[in-house]
């Protein structure tokens, strides 16, 4: 009676739920205010801390970081790196989830191992295994210096790192969708004379644009962070190879920490926005992003 | 087409490019990930067996590797008891909030590890917001192997709520409805019916927070305080022996950390192939 009475006060249980399989009414408080303070803690704290430090040397301070030359050109390179990363995973997505979904063939369980593979490796291991190719004592080394080819500590390592630690983000999405939506559609489209490149974008497209973008933007979230793999090819020059989270870093080992919680609260932004736009699409197509379903 | 319905390798199919898409995919594949990987390997090859052992077990080294995988490990268990209820009072309770916090969740895939490193930093520095209730208390927590495990526990969470969530939400009612009918109190129908259910989830959860944290170095560096032997992670000391141009010294290290990270992963493989028996679902 008591429970009954207090829980619609502030924690209730959803409707499918009977007095049997649920907490006493102390002990949901408990569990929910557990949580609650956890989460705070430990995930709106940080970010709070961001935003709160960012400005405690004023508005003009905020501004002037973020608009100096070498914030500017770090959130330059950062876009671009971002830009070319994103889309060969795309590609890659793509194709990946057309051999894999689409078709039956040897071998596919490992294809589709190998392709979390680099969720699996330390970002600092992903830069590494570059340097070791293409650094000045890597594999490549003397052949790129004797053609005059930069790789690492310039903008092809930084690329390549990020395509790297951003590998698997749209495969996994699309893999999953795709051998859920079977191959009917384009068998359909097909025997209608459509050409195979027509069916993929008139019909396979259009079935999987949501998760395409839960992807995407899952992807760019990380291309833009990326911290780790890209601080181990990159050099940190700069104004030239400091992408937007090495120079926070070099910011704060300058102990300019108003400068660095500034260029800090753009990626956080960017962190929110990326939140923002995935629940949208968790809310409104959770039907068309399996994913969500498969975990 | 009709070169790959020879080789037997796939199934017929109407549909057009397989050879491109595979094709295509697998040359990406290699190019990016497997021949840089394998790259590694052969470099602390370089280094025989006898001297691959000498570097992954040097005093320096071995202690980096311990400090990664003891605040790792302790990081993720943290994270399987409160990922676990975070995930039970989300499923389970409605209450004001409940949709915000459950987005927010998701907060350490998408902040940068940098950023969430400095925040943390500038929360548990002496001076900082909870940095200064601790001190009083004399918990140092930033610039001590404490720090680090702050750093894990953020990177970590959302591994365990997300793969208990959805477990949790297609947990059948009727089970504990059972449970409670045959005489079973809540406590007994939690911990003897519903726990051992979510067990895989939760394993599979701290397995892959773990493993995650292993490896992680952006949240990690700026709170580590980074002294050899008592805060100096794994990652660290790569990035070091690298600046040192030791090559095959920093590969041996990073090989031995995927050897780690494998290793978690079969784990997870295991624990996954287990429920699947057990359960008869994924």
């Amino acid at each position: 009676m008591t429970d009954a009475a207090l829980a619609p006060l502030l924690i209730s249980q959803p409707e499918s739920g009977s007095a049997v399989t649920t907490e006493r009414y102390p002990v949901r408080v408990l569990l929910v205010a557990t949580a609650v303070v956890f989460l705070v803690l430990f995930l709106l704290l940080p970010l709070a801390a961001v935003f709160v430090e960012a400005f405690r040397a004023g508005v003009g301070t905020y501004f002037a970081s973020i608009t100096e030359p070498d914030a500017v050109a770090a959130i330059k390179l950062t876009l671009l790196v971002a830009a070319i990363a994103v889309p060969a995973n795309v590609v890659f997505g793509l194709a990946a989830s057309w051999a894999i979904a689409k078709f039956e063939f040897k071998g596919k369980s490992v294809l589709n191992t190998l392709i979390d593979l680099p969720f699996s490796v330390s970002p600092v291991i992903s830069g590494l295994i570059y340097v070791l190719l293409f650094g000045a004592q890597g594999y490549f080394g003397p052949y790129l210096q004797s053609h005059n080819i930069q790789i690492i500590f310039a903008l092809p390592g930084i690329v390549l790192a990020t395509i790297f630690v951003t590998f698997p983000f749209v495969a996994r999405e699309l893999v999953p969708l795709m051998q859920e939506q079977g191959t009917q559609d384009e068998e359909a489209a097909l025997s209608l004379g459509a050409s195979g490149w027509k069916t993929f974008f008139k019909v396979t497209l259009p079935n999987i644009r949501w998760a395409l973008l839960y992807g995407v933007v899952l992807c760019n979230a990380r291309a833009m962070g990326e911290f780790g793999a890209v601080s181990v090819v990159s050099g940190h020059i700069r104004g030239k190879t400091n992408t937007m989270p090495l120079h926070v870093e070099i910011l704060y080992n300058e102990y300019n920490f108003a400068a660095a919680f500034a260029v800090a609260s753009l990626l956080a932004l960017l962190a929110l926005v990326t939140l923002i736009i995935k629940i949208s699409l968790e809310w409104r197509y959770a039907d068309q992003i399996a994913a969500l379903r498969r975990h | 087409m009709a070169a790959n319905y020879g080789l037997g390798l796939k199934r017929p199919s109407a549909i057009p490019g397989f050879g491109l898409a595979l094709g295509f995919t697998l040359t990406y594949l290699s190019l990016i990930v497997l021949i840089p990987l394998a790259a590694l390997v052969l470099k602390s090859a370089t280094l025989g067996i006898a001297g691959f052992w000498e570097v992954v077990t040097g005093p320096r080294t071995l202690a980096a590797l311990r400090l990664s995988f003891l605040t790792s490990l302790f990081a993720a268990m943290v994270n399987a008891v409160f990922g676990t209820i975070i995930a039970w009072a989300l499923v389970r309770y409605r209450f004001p909030g409940r949709r915000l916090l459950d987005a927010f969740v998701d907060l350490p895939f998408a902040l940068p590890t940098a950023v969430a490193g400095i925040a943390l930093t500038a929360l548990y520095a002496p001076n900082g917001w909870i940095g200064q209730w601790l001190m009083p208390l004399g918990i140092k927590v930033a610039y001590t192997p404490t720090g680090i495990a702050v750093a894990l526990i953020f990177i970590g969470l959302p591994f365990v709520v997300r793969t208990v969530q959805p477990v949790l939400e297609e947990f059948d009612r009727e089970l504990e409805e059972a449970s409670a009918t045959l005489g079973a109190n809540r406590r007994q129908t939690v911990f003897r019916v519903m726990l051992p259910t979510l067990m895989p989830a939760i394993l599979t959860g701290f397995a892959l927070a773990l493993a995650r944290a292993v490896g992680e170095y952006g949240s990690v560096i700026f709170i580590a305080g980074n002294m050899p032997f008592i805060s100096e992670i794994a990652p660290l000391l790569i990035i070091i022996r690298l600046e040192e141009f030791s090559y095959p010294q920093a590969a041996a290290i990073g090989t031995a950390m995927l050897m780690i990270s494998f290793g978690l992963l079969f784990f997870v493989h295991l624990v996954q192939a287990w429920q699947r028996r057990r359960f008869g679902h994924d």
